[in-house]
């Protein structure tokens, strides 16, 4: 029994990682209906830049995130204004397939400069430390940090959205952009600013990855996945329901691997597709996509 | 006044003699070409059936997906499922995984079809993933690591290892043939008019009374099984398979949407020209390695933003060339009496 309650509890905190590639894909969606399928190797991308960014200064894994954070926002900046915002329209095979090149191209370059090999950042100390709540549990204090970050960058996403002037502006071009456009506002600019926000949310989730297990220029697209899963069982538009989506993904995994380890994947695949099959607008649908 | 459709043009008629005069040299392949050419002509001859369907798929019945690998990966998992276990002929194995992929592609289809636009690309490579995860855990072919055909298998295709070439080039030949020849077949009929019309303007086809979801479920299932028996034939030529290699997005998607857009999404000739266009870029930068993928991808984005109808869409619109008579032009004679369909 107490050895179920920690998987589950396990599930929970690795779901707060899930959120998090989830928030990103669900914010520039919900401003300008963009599904970036480099999504996952931008956050691998985040995970390398911290991996120089950690050798060349010494810091910690955490601390390099002062640095990560700004550069990963200005790429989104750049990549909006000067690449993205050429595809946006009615078609929806631009946007998909430039950024289906994307990631290949962020792949082979990463590939081309890291090799293959599997790398991880030592966040020192923290990581083998551990809380004891009862019952003969322990939660490891990093899995907790990652959580607490999760629901901090979720709940700053949510407030941005409804409670500030940059909020209002994303709000009124995700609904109507002309209009948007005519009140005063620069769409692409607006556009790019979403993606930098987009990014920095990529930055913070890439160096938690990289924090807590291995990773590779290969990995990105299965992150992309379990971001996507999150944000459609949680309900297109919904902050917090993509944290709902995560946990969701994270459970099922952890338990699926505790039944067999082959069944690790399969089993949060698995969950998506009956959330699919039976409410396929998700938990807590907020906008029709 | 009477008006008369005419689809070929003379393009269309030097363009189609050409084509079928190549067709012929390509089914003699074997009595001109050494192995390796016979080897890099399969291969071609896979990537311009597996493009075509996509451009199917993507370019007219506008079911954008990114996950057809997993026909791929579940046609050449049933060849080997088939003939490893049920002791079936390899070569009647093919169109069997690819009966049995369509059989799979129905509730797969009912489930995705519910995700609309960029989540049902996403959604189907979701699927992709499934497949590849449970084929690893198949302990009978080996799950994770892969297998190999046995050689009694491979033998029985033929006993010499020429005449076994022979026989999977002939095969590779004509299902790009019969690909190629089943979508213009296709578009040419009443349902490739309302293909067109999807293409062209889904609201306006369904305002016109196109049945628009029963084509897509069509069209998806159509698909899976050439798709599937395109895969059949690749790993029989292979004859190892892993779960990695079979659902491969990169070989199976990625380059087949690159190959498709560059040469033109949207029309019968853009995967053939675009499949060309890939293999001299692949015969020429192999050597660099990683860096070849990375033009590939960069040459896919700069088409897209520059010429989105591809290099064919580009030549074709200026030059009003076609090599498939595809085209319906309305000839209107105000004279009265009707005529037949006269090059202008």
């Amino acid at each position: 029994m107490m050895e179920w309650l920690n998987t589950i509890i396990q599930g929970v905190l690795l779901g707060g990682l899930y959120a998090m590639f989830a928030a990103g894909l669900a914010l520039i969606f919900g401003v300008m209906r963009l599904v970036n399928i480099a999504h996952g190797d931008l956050i691998v991308l985040a995970a390398f830049v911290a991996l120089v960014v950690v050798e060349a200064l010494s810091v910690n894994p955490l601390t390099s995130l002062l640095v990560v954070v700004p550069l990963m926002a200005g790429l989104g900046y750049a990549l909006q204004r000067l690449l993205l915002n050429r595809t946006l329209g009615d078609d929806l095979l631009p946007p998909l397939l430039v950024t289906f090149g994307l990631s290949v191209i962020i792949q082979n370059a990463l590939l081309e400069l890291f090799t293959a090999d599997s790398r991880k950042l030592n966040a020192g100390q923290i990581e083998i430390a551990s809380l004891h709540i009862g019952g003969g549990l322990a939660v490891g204090v990093l899995p907790l940090i990652q959580f607490a970050l999760a629901v901090m960058v979720i709940a700053g996403l949510q407030w941005l959205f409804y409670r500030t002037a940059l909020g209002r502006a994303f709000r009124a071009t995700s609904d109507d952009q002309p209009v948007a456009q005519l009140m005063g506002l620069n769409n692409a600019h607006i556009f790019a600013l979403a993606m930098a926000l987009s990014l920095a949310v990529v930055a913070v989730a890439g160096v938690l990855l990289a924090v807590r297990a291995n990773f590779d220029p290969s990995i990105g697209p299965a992150r992309l996945i379990f971001g996507f899963e999150a944000v459609i069982i949680g309900g297109l538009g919904s902050m917090w329901g993509t944290l709902a989506g995560g946990v969701i993904i994270g459970v099922a995994q952890a338990v699926g691997a505790k039944l067999d380890p082959g069944w690790n994947l399969l089993a949060g695949h698995i969950a998506f597709l009956i959330v699919l099959a039976l409410r396929p607008e998700g938990l807590f649908p907020k906008v029709q996509g | 006044m009477t008006a008369t459709v005419q689809s070929s043009n003379r393009f269309s008629r030097i363009g189609f003699a050409i084509f079928s005069g190549a067709l012929v040299a390509l089914a003699l392949a074997p009595w001109w070409a050494d192995r390796a050419e016979l080897r890099l002509l399969s291969e071609i001859y896979a990537y311009v059936a597996l493009a075509s369907l996509w451009n199917l798929l993507a370019g007219y019945a506008g079911l954008v997906s990114v996950g057809q690998h997993a026909y791929v990966g579940l046609g050449a998992y049933g060849l080997f499922a088939l003939a490893m276990l049920a002791g079936m002929h390899p070569l009647v194995a093919i169109p069997v995984a690819g009966l049995a992929a369509a059989a799979v592609s129905v509730p797969v289809a009912l489930l995705i079809f519910r995700l609309r636009g960029h989540y049902f690309a996403i959604g189907t490579w979701v699927v992709a993933e499934v497949f590849r995860l449970s084929a690893a855990q198949v302990s009978a072919l080996d799950g994770g690591s892969g297998t190999s055909l046995p050689s009694a298998i491979v033998l029985s295709i033929a006993g010499s290892r020429q005449l076994r070439e022979f026989i999977i080039y002939w095969i590779a030949f004509a299902l790009a043939v019969a690909v190629l020849g089943t979508v213009f077949v296709l578009l040419r009929s009443r349902y490739g008019l309302a293909l067109t019309a999807i293409r062209d303007n889904e609201l306006g086809a369904r305002s016109n009374g196109v049945d628009v979801r029963r084509i897509k479920y069509v069209v998806y299932i159509a698909v899976a099984f050439g798709t599937a028996m395109v895969g059949a034939l690749i790993f029989l030529q292979k004859i190892r398979i892993s779960p990695d290699t079979a659902f491969s997005v990169n070989d199976w998607t990625a380059f087949v949407i690159f190959i498709t857009v560059i040469g033109g999404i949207g029309r019968i000739e853009g995967p053939i020209i675009g499949t060309v266009v890939f293999f001299l870029l692949r015969q020429t930068l192999a050597d660099l390695g990683a860096i070849y993928l990375l033009i590939l991808g960069v040459a896919a984005i700069v088409v897209m933003l520059k010429a989105p109808k591809g290099l064919w869409g580009l030549v074709a619109d200026r030059y009003g060339w076609q090599i498939f008579p595809l085209e319906r032009r309305l000839i209107i004679d105000p004279g009265g009496a009707a005529t037949p369909a006269a090059p202008r």
